[in-house]
């Protein structure tokens, strides 16, 4: 514990979240991100993120979700037999896409519409299921919510990423106020369709393998000694 | 009581044909990618995960849509859809599973692998939500929902063909995996959106 990272001071002390609080934070916000490192849930990072908004209301959707899932997986975790497992967990996970998706629907109509069936598809996202399955029915309350929390986060860092990308290059703008003027910028369509998402994606992934690699043969020449 | 929605005026066979091509369901709306980047290395394997999403979801969205109407919007309950579905979709699965390993070991053996899979996939899901969102009737879902699945295993098994026949390229290090498949997809998805303006899907 002495030569430890600065972390909270509730997580130094071992307290509230066994001391694990800062290293979980990481892992899911950066080294183990669900979607640049995982890639798993591309499915809503390709398909809202044509515009920024759209890509930051869906990142606060996988937050909500999956800390209230991860929370109450975790308090259950010892009263769900384990062959039940995953329906128990479909369930509850159901549950809070639900009620995310009434939220949504009573106070912002118009996102709603233009989200359409992916805020339901958050049931079947792998990396709400994935937290569950690893981390939650194995890992006491609160450092599951931070778990949660951390994955929710770095899933939605990587769609705001996108969706800036692409809303800039497609539309010219941020946020709906444009950046790129018409008088010299031809906006380009092909990123704001389909393929579009495909390809910037497929360039991320690209770029955090190429940082990894290289992250991997700094760590490595020091202590491999060659 | 009837549910009262209002259709689209459109032709059930033009909805089938959308929904394989110019509104493909993984090229054009993302979905079942979790499983589409798995399964695509080998084409016999896309071909049985093909094979197995055209039939559950054909099915699952026929059972959803008589749920749905029938029981759920009488009752005002269309809140619960997403719970209902899913819930229908991973019973409809396990019964699928058990039925063909009572009856045809043959194909349990090339199927009951890939079945579990297909609960997660969220193609699926995706095909019942599509279903409400855009208001089809009966019959425009069932093809919708038959539509959709040979797109889908049409995708899978184009992307397993080319990801073989990349074998023999240099693909450079960072790109390798994930990354190129996705860039690739990304160019066939626009040879299947080249046709997007002539047919309506909603």
């Amino acid at each position: 514990m002495s030569n430890a990272p600065v972390a909270c001071g509730a997580c130094q002390t071992g307290g509230i979240c066994g001391g694990k609080g800062m290293a979980t934070f990481k892992e899911g916000v950066w080294a183990n991100n669900p979607i640049s490192i995982q890639v798993l849930g591309i499915c809503s990072a390709l398909a809202v993120t044509s515009k920024l908004e759209n890509s930051l209301v869906m990142g606060v959707a996988l937050i909500f979700v999956c800390v209230g899932s991860n929370l109450f997986i975790s308090l259950l975790r010892k009263s769900i037999p384990r062959k039940i497992r995953m329906i128990a967990e479909v369930a509850i996970i159901a549950t809070f896409v639900i009620l995310f998706d009434q939220i949504l629907k009573a106070f912002y109509w118009p996102m709603s519409l233009q989200l359409g069936p992916y805020v339901g598809l958050i049931i079947t996202n792998c990396i709400v299921m994935g937290r569950a399955e690893a981390f939650a029915l194995q890992n006491p309350p609160l450092v599951s919510v931070v778990d949660g929390l951390a994955n929710g986060l770095g899933y939605a860092a990587v769609l705001g990423a996108i969706g800036a990308f692409r809303e800039l290059l497609g539309s010219g703008s941020i946020f709906g106020v444009t950046m790129l003027s018409e008088t010299w910028y031809v906006k380009n369509q092909l990123m704001i369709l389909a393929p579009g998402a495909f390809i910037v994606l497929g360039f991320l992934i690209a770029l955090f393998n190429a940082l990894n690699a290289k992250k991997d043969s700094n760590d490595a020449k020091p202590a491999g000694g060659h | 009581m009837p549910p009262e929605i209002t259709s689209p005026d459109i032709s059930s066979l033009v909805i089938l044909i959308a929904a394989i091509f110019t509104s493909n369901i993984l090229l054009a709306n993302f979905l079942g990618m979790c499983s589409f980047l798995a399964c695509s290395k080998q084409i016999n394997t896309s071909l049985g995960l093909g094979v197995a999403v055209i039939f559950v979801m054909t099915a699952t969205t026929a059972i959803n849509y008589g749920v749905y109407y029938g029981l759920l919007v009488p009752m005002g309950l269309e809140f619960l859809g997403f719970i209902i579905f899913i819930a229908i979709i991973a019973a409809f699965v396990q019964f699928v599973e058990m039925f063909v390993e009572r009856f045809s070991q043959g194909l349990y053996h090339a199927l009951g692998i890939f079945l579990p899979l297909i609960t997660v996939n969220c193609a699926i899901l995706g095909a019942a939500l599509f279903m409400i969102i855009r208001k089809y009737d009966f019959m425009q879902s069932l093809l919708f929902g038959f539509g959709a699945g040979v797109g889908w295993a049409l995708a899978i098994l184009l992307i397993a063909g080319l990801r073989k026949k990349m074998g023999y390229s240099i693909v450079p290090q960072a790109f390798q995996g994930v990354s190129i498949v996705m860039i690739i997809t990304g160019i066939m998805a626009m040879a299947f959106m080249g046709f997007a303006g002539m047919v309506r899907i909603q």
